[in-house]
């Protein structure tokens, strides 16, 4: 059993989803039930394959029976083991959480979406799992399929939206697959491992770098890296609240991952840096990247939206320490991975339980919001707090090791838009606190009229929330361990201490 | 917009061709693609898996695993559109009916006549003329395209073909029915429930055959562990197992079609189309 | 120069097939039209399978259907008569996935048109500006 787990976490949510789609026209009130197994299982799995690497070293599975490269095999060393933990625990909360909206918002279509929902599951962890470039591509439209029809479902613009994510989403993907084809005629093979293997010889080649900039602009569409973020406001603004928060917090990441994976095991860190001068224009970009978002958020009246920028300006400092060449801006990306994660989910999750109950994301109509909904709204604080970077949560603890990086490798602007992201999101996020805290007083004071009642999130939706911010200080008081147990056996030797 | 466009477009075009300077030949035999792992397919295919259309053989056994995912992408299309467009409850609308001993329409707002009855017969709102001979051949023709869809997946170990493309004959002889009779006709022939639930069955034939390799101890989607419940040796275990999943993806392939045509045809009513 | 013609005429495929998706990708981004912009699609689409196919060519080989059937024993195969199979198999993945958004596509086509009552982009951000 054990060795068959990399299979096993892919089969239960697949296998659950067509047998959700089935009986969504048999016997709807299973749907539900079959959806939290199937997703459920995913997650045990992907925590026993994380032990089971921690243990054991890499896992290597031939899907088939074939070995690589004539079949395709996976590859699961702890970073993927990570990655994979937080796609499917995280999925897996958010399922358990958003089970009222989406039974008040989809009444009769909920087998459908629940099956979309375990496939884009099921995308995400095939994508982190393989080890093999046209797999990767085939399992990034598997989650980019299921996450275009699941964003159309909102109110409003979600259908333009969704529409305008679709082309710059098959232009990502294209690119990524032209990249891969260049990479296929210079060497003849799709494995990672095996075209790794076979670059060395062929680095001067103009293929090879053109190669590497089409998988890399690919991958920058879909992670929303700045200047091709475009579609990522209005996608996840107009969709429904369940589908932001599970979409926002994982696709941009694993699509870091994706990044991170493509850099370190298939052009290695020699080509990466020494042969491609693109390490300056890189930093550069990112720190473009956090500087806009973090002023763009400043603007926005919209919760939601404010809370995609923030994203895009995570997405500059993850992309930015992976690409700054040194150790600890490396960790510091890694790590924010599962700590930006976290993070999101949080904050999408709190915004859908306030949608649940005022109807409404608009900055003026969270007054009061503290007196009423204050479990949701001490989330809300401490997502905040690890957005802008406060110990002991775990926000700190990425910016730290990014800093760190970024003053070895003299990257001060990058060090300075780190800084003033930071004075950005305290602002952000004090001006939510001062509404929602001091809205309701101004209220009663006028009117004389009693306190607003309690209407806190039902306990389905709030105890997830709970769980993801305990889980945030949590994980930023372990950052010791998960570095030196998760982090350090990936980098590589060659990269300055 | 177009200026940008075409400075994009210019650059990207620019970089592509530019890269194309370290390429082999056009068909030279002796590339790193032709001769670093294709070979082997060539010339293992037939000795590994019985299979002489090499492309099926790696399709659905080699690489078995991409051919998986790709009939899910296909199957999260035709969900896709069905939850995007699908309205279950609709007002009652205007409704055209033809008097069939007189040939005389009658418009009815807001009613409906019942679906059997002997002297009324429901027409399309747009006008559709009454076409005896279109509709005559072409119910004659759908066995026979049938007959062909179901050659090209169970021939597919032979010639080209296989599970998708006799997956989309076999969709494509109903909507011929919808195209030229009426969707109600089709929608009569094959349910949105069955074709919904058909749409479910062929994906999960093909991840049940991988899973059933993995209760019987080999690695998922291993074909040749399948000879204990087949009965043959392992190599014709693998040919049974191509055939399995073919199978599985043809009737997937089948039930989306029909269902993303329906569910665009009829912009989600599913009561009139084309 | 001196070289760059016969390097065309050794591989005037892929540029041929470079221009085809210039064109798909200049239509996407430069069209008004939603229609317009999905047939760019499919056309960028299209020329990346044809280009992977054309990778797998070789002069004078036939398709890869081993010509000795099941009981006519073991021969050697002679792979230049052969194409290379493994570009056609990626392609028939691509293909399908290439139908299936267009499918996601035309369906969002038309909730934006029942919505919108038009299917130009510069009618549509018209209507959406004075909120």
């Amino acid at each position: 059993m054990n060795e068959h787990y990399p299979a096993l976490l892919i089969i239960s949510p697949l296998l659950m989803a067509f047998l959700v789609s089935g009986m969504a026209w048999i016997r709807k009130g299973i749907c539900y039930p079959l959806a939290v197994v199937g997703s459920g299982l995913c997650a045990w799995f992907s925590v026993r394959l994380l032990a089971d690497v921690l243990k054991n070293g890499t896992v290597q599975y031939r899907l088939g029976g074939w070995e690589a490269p004539w079949g395709i095999g996976y590859h699961v060393d702890s970073l993927n083991g990570m990655v994979l933990v937080v796609v499917s625990v995280l999925a897996f909360i958010n399922l358990v959480a958003t089970r009222r909206g989406v039974a008040a918002e989809f009444p009769e279509k909920e087998g459908a979406f629940y099956t979309l929902y375990l496939l884009f599951i099921v995308g995400l962890v095939g994508m982190v799992v393989t080890g093999d470039l046209f797999n990767l591509y085939v399992l990034l439209e598997v989650a980019s399929l299921t996450s275009y029809a699941l964003i159309a479902l909102g109110k409003a613009r979600a259908p333009l939206a969704s529409l305008n994510y679709l082309f710059m989403g098959t232009i990502g993907g294209c690119f990524y697959l032209l990249g891969v084809g260049y990479l296929y005629i210079m060497t003849g093979s799709l494995n990672m491992a095996d075209v790794a293997s076979l670059l060395p010889d062929i680095y001067q080649s103009s293929a090879v770098w053109v190669a590497f900039i089409f998988c890399l602009v690919g991958v920058g569409v879909k992670m929303a890296f700045f200047p091709l973020h475009v579609w990522l406001p209005n996608a996840y603004t107009w969709a429904p609240s369940a589908v932001s928060s599970l979409i926002a917090p994982l696709m941009t990441k694993v699509m870091v991952y994706v990044m991170i994976r493509l850099m370190l095991s298939v052009f290695s860190l020699d080509f990466t840096f020494a042969v491609l001068k693109l390490a300056n224009p890189m930093v550069w970009l990112s720190t473009l990247a956090i500087v806009m978002g973090a002023s763009l958020a400043l603007a926005q009246k919209n919760l939601k939206r404010m809370f995609c920028y923030i994203v895009i300006s995570e997405i500059g400092y993850m992309v930015g320490g992976a690409w700054l060449g040194n150790a600890a801006g490396l960790t510091g990306a890694i790590l924010h991975i599962l700590n930006d994660a976290l993070m999101t989910i949080t904050l999408f999750l709190a915004a859908g339980n306030i949608y649940y109950r005022i109807n409404g994301l608009e900055l003026h109509q969270l007054q009061g919001l503290f007196h009423r909904m204050p479990l949701t709204m001490a989330c809300f604080v401490t997502a905040g707090l690890s957005v802008i970077g406060v110990p002991p949560t775990c926000g700190f603890f990425s910016k730290w090791y990014l800093i760190t990086g970024a003053l070895q490798a003299g990257q001060y602007g990058f060090v300075a838009a780190l800084l003033f992201s930071s004075l950005v999101n305290v602002i952000l996020f004090f001006r939510v606190i001062e509404i929602s805290y001091y809205g309701g007083m101004q209220h009663a004071h006028g009117h004389g009229s009693p306190p607003e009642p309690r209407t806190e999130a039902p306990a389905t939706m709030l105890t997830p929330l709970l769980i993801v911010s305990v889980g945030l200080v949590t994980i930023g008081m372990y950052t010791g361990t998960i570095v030196t147990t998760l982090i350090d056996p990936v980098i590589p030797a060659a990269l300055l201490r | 917009m177009k200026a940008a466009g075409l400075i994009i477009v210019l650059l990207t075009g620019g970089l592509l061709l530019y890269a194309t300077q370290d390429f082999p030949p056009w068909g030279a035999p002796d590339s790193p693609a032709s001769t670093h792992v294709s070979p082997r397919y060539l010339q293992k295919a037939m000795e590994e898996t019985a299979v002489p259309n090499v492309v099926t053989a790696i399709l659905a056994d080699y690489r078995g695993f991409d051919t998986m995912f790709e009939t899910t992408v296909i199957f999260c299309a035709g969900i896709g559109c069905f939850l995007l467009l699908r309205i279950f409850r609709q007002k009652p609308e205007d409704r055209y009916y033809r008097h069939i001993a007189t040939e005389i329409t009658l418009h009815i707002k807001g009613g409906k006549i019942p679906e059997k009855s002997r002297e009324f017969e429901r027409i399309d709102t747009l006008w559709t003329p009454y076409d005896l001979i279109i509709k005559t051949m072409c119910r004659i023709l759908v066995p026979f395209i049938q007959l062909f869809a179901l050659y090209v997946i169970a021939h597919g170990h032979h010639s080209p073909g296989g599970g998708f493309q006799g997956g989309v004959i076999l969709g494509a002889s109903i909507i011929l029915l919808a195209i030229s009779h009426n969707m109600r006709t089709a929608i009569a022939r094959i349910s949105e429930r069955i074709d919904n639930l058909l749409m479910a069955v062929g994906v999960f034939i093909y991840a049940g055959i991988g899973a059933v390799c993995v209760i019987l101890g080999a690695r998922f989607l291993d074909y040749g562990n399948l000879s204990v419940v087949l009965f043959v040796d392992k190599i014709m275990a693998r040919s049974h197992g191509i055939f399995g999943v073919e199978i599985g993806v043809g009737i997937t392939v089948m039930a989306v079609m029909i269902s993303i045509y329906n569910n665009l045809a009829s912009a989600g009513k599913q009561d009139e189309g084309l | 120069m001196s070289d760059l013609i016969p390097m065309l005429v050794a591989k005037y495929n892929y540029w041929l097939y470079i221009v085809l998706m210039m064109i798909g990708l200049y239509a996407m981004i430069a069209k008004n039209n939603l229609i317009k912009k999905l047939v760019g699609m499919n056309i960028f689409q299209t020329s990346i399978i044809l280009f992977y196919v054309s990778i797998g060519c070789k002069k004078g080989a036939g398709i890869p259907i081993i010509q000795h059937g099941l009981n006519t024993g073991h021969h050697a195969v002679d792979l230049s008569q052969y194409v290379n199979p493994l570009p056609h198999v990626l392609m028939l993945t691509a293909i399908v996935v290439s139908v299936s958004t267009f499918g996601v596509a035309l369906a969002l086509a038309i909730k934006i048109y029942q919505k919108y009552k038009t299917l130009e982009e510069d009618e549509i951000l018209a209507r959406l500006r004075p909120r």
